[in-house]
């Protein structure tokens, strides 16, 4: 053993190893978990025909008999009747119909909430049935082609976010927890006292996590193309290095927010504080274009939100190596302050 | 085998001079001298807070002392960190190992920092954990713990080795067990110093010992000489029984004084009248007559001879440890 060099660093490097898969919940939560997740997610959002758009039908304005037959024979529609104005409220309200059509004599009037997307489109459908069956004529013929690809489904959305937020939570909660657990046992201060190198100590952490990532990238990418198909269109290179210098990343975080706390529960805190703001807006599970544009620069800057760009760019547009410049830059960045300012404050006792 | 035991050997193991270590509001260490012969085994005896640790993790180079001169082995931490890292070896109080690595994967983590040194099937054969060796830490006794960290310390075959409290918390037999290891590490020819507040620990391993008290040394010496220092042969304790509600013994320490031929000293705890004497059997009768006259009751009579606690006792009005 001791024949080959840097025995220290081996021996470490083979601790976290063991340290690792000795434990079941680590390994749920790296592996399984985000597999789980995917599957969920995976179904709930699977992509079908449009719904058909619940209109509701005011009963006690003015009949007209022949526009509800009208609204009636839309295939796109489902029509309920509300006999009383009250009945039909309570409905609009708790979102069973998306909008009321209250037939007058020689007009219509729609209620509905313009705040909820569905009721603007239900109110166009509506309308133009009705406007047909009142005797519209179509001045230009239309019909639909129907494309279906690959790629723009939910699942192929998602699957780029939780493979980066799970080389976040791998990387920062590795790292941290198992550092603030061994100066909390004193086990710190222990190797201090030994000749061990001390950047060999911390380097252990960041080669075993490259061996792990692999493993995680191939679980999790491999489950979504054999599972869902996910498309991985651009190269795949580009794919393993944005994951190794975000995992890296994401690593020296973990580092820092463990330099200095003595309790698992000062680590978890500032751990949290770190990656909550990159759950909520990094564009995991929706796109992060939907906040205001000020604060735009700020999710852009952020390690999380650089990664899943640079991967959705790669799987599902085709980026190569120069397509996610940009991300790759912002995430070493990240890499290069993080580990200088973790070597820094770092604390053995 | 070890470098310790090569003759002429200039330099102690140890050296300490007026060594300062302050924290937020309390002088841990407080201007404290020592020196550590080569092939010595060294005891710090003091209660908890005296400042055994803080000085021992100096030693050890994992504290820095605010003034003060520590030699270790003749090299400074300043200089010579490295070095020194190679040749000691250390047992905190209470490390706490990875309970997911086996035993001798633990030792063999730690043997992997050392360039020589002996192998982890001896080591673990030396500290009696051969059996348990594939077994996780985290199923481990508190003796095996300790054993365990005592191997731990071994790894890099130190000429010094610093025991932090080794047998505080296990039961009398583990900690027997571990006496007969420090011992063996002793007539092996290498230096230690261990820290403790067991007295019959001191006793039994030392050759000398050091008692700590508010950062201080506030004697030092063999056991024996630290003992016989104190003057007296014996120790008497008497429990005084209580007579309609009131425990009379402060009229019994008088009584005492004025009555009871040879008595060095009394001391009143509680309920109980403690006297060093030089000689029991010209002591014990007349006390006994002097009781009876006064008309106090004996609930309980102890006689001993003197330890390094009741030299302790003797220099501080206290007792190592609150019981």
């Amino acid at each position: 053993m001791s024949n080959l060099p840097r025995p220290g660093l081996r021996a470490l490097i083979l601790v976290r190893f063991r340290e690792f898969f000795r434990e079941p919940e680590a390994v749920f939560w790296v592996y399984i978990f985000p597999i789980l997740l995917a599957t969920g997610l995976g179904i709930a959002f699977r992509s079908q025909p449009a719904e058909r758009v619940p209109v509701g039908w005011a009963e006690w304005t003015n009949r007209r008999p022949d526009l509800f037959a009208a609204l009636e024979g839309d295939s796109s529609l489902v029509v309920t009747r509300f006999a009383d104005s009250a009945s039909a409220a309570r409905a609009l309200r708790n979102g069973r119909v998306t909008l009321l059509v209250l037939p007058g004599p020689d007009s219509l009037r729609y209620r509905l909430d313009d705040t909820r997307p569905e009721a603007a489109a239900g109110r166009l459908r509506v309308d133009d049935a009705l406007q047909r069956a009142a005797g519209r004529l179509d001045r230009l013929a239309t019909g639909n082609e129907i494309v279906r690809e690959r790629g723009s489904r939910y699942i192929d959305f998602l699957l780029p976010g939780l493979l980066g937020m799970n080389l976040m939570g791998s990387g920062i909660w590795g790292t941290g927890f198992a550092i603030v657990d061994a100066r909390k046992k004193k086990l710190l201060k222990r190797l201090a006292a030994t000749p061990m190198s001390r950047s060999d100590y911390l380097a252990s952490f960041l080669l075993a996590q490259l061996v792990l990532l692999c493993l995680e990238v191939g679980t999790i990418l491999g489950f979504g193309v054999l599972a869902f198909g996910v498309p991985v269109r651009g190269s795949l290179g580009a794919l393993l290095l944005a994951c190794t210098i975000g995992s890296l990343a994401f690593g020296g975080l973990g580092l820092l927010a463990a330099a200095r706390p003595r309790t698992i529960e000062g680590a978890s805190g500032l751990m949290n504080f770190i990656m909550l703001p990159m759950w909520v807006l990094s564009g995991v599970f929706f796109s992060a274009s939907r906040f205001p544009d000020v604060i735009q620069p700020v999710i852009r800057a952020l390690p999380l939100t650089a990664l899943v760009d640079a991967l959705r760019a790669i799987m599902l547009e085709g980026a190569s190596f120069a397509g996610v410049g940009r991300e790759l830059l912002v995430l070493t960045i990240w890499l290069a302050v993080s580990f200088a300012l973790a070597l820094r404050l770092f604390r053995w006792q | 085998m070890t470098q310790g035991l090569v003759p002429g050997s200039q330099s102690p193991a140890l050296r300490l001079r007026d060594l300062r270590r302050e924290y937020k509001d309390v002088r841990a260490v407080d201007g404290l001298d020592l020196d550590v012969a080569i092939g010595e085994c060294f005891g710090l005896l003091g209660p908890n807070g005296a400042g055994k640790t803080t000085t021992i993790e100096i030693c050890e180079g994992l504290n820095q002392p605010d003034a003060g001169v520590v030699e270790v082995l003749g090299l400074t931490w300043a200089k010579s960190a490295d070095q020194l890292r190679r040749r000691i070896g250390v047992s905190l109080q209470e490390t706490q190992f990875s309970e997911k690595l086996t035993v001798e994967e633990t030792v063999g983590l730690f043997r992997s920092f050392y360039g020589t040194g002996p192998s982890v099937a001896l080591l673990l054969e030396q500290v009696q954990l051969a059996d348990k060796r594939r077994g996780r830490v985290g199923q481990l006794s508190g003796g095996q713990r300790q054993r365990l960290a005592l191997a731990i310390a071994l790894v890099g075959e130190p000429e010094l080795l610093f025991l932090d409290e080794p047998t505080t918390g296990l039961d009398p037999q583990s900690r027997r067990q571990l006496w007969d290891l420090i011992a063996g590490f002793r007539s092996e020819g290498r230096t230690v110093i261990l820290t403790t507040h067991y007295m019959e620990e001191a006793e039994r391993l030392c050759d000398r010992v050091a008692i700590v008290d508010r950062g201080r040394i506030i004697a030092q010496g063999t056991p024996r000489a630290l003992i016989s220092d104190l003057g007296a042969e014996q120790v008497i304790e008497i429990a005084v029984a209580a007579n309609d509600g009131v425990t009379p013994v402060a009229p019994a320490a008088a009584a005492v004084q004025a009555g009871v031929p040879g008595v060095l000293d009394t001391r009143v705890e509680g309920s109980v009248l403690s006297l060093r004497v030089e000689r029991l059997h010209t002591s014990l009768p007349s006390l006994l007559d002097v009781l009876r006259r006064e008309g106090i009751q004996i609930e309980e009579l102890r006689t001993h001879a003197p330890t390094l606690e009741d030299v302790f006792v003797a220099l501080t009005g206290r007792h190592l440890r609150d019981e």
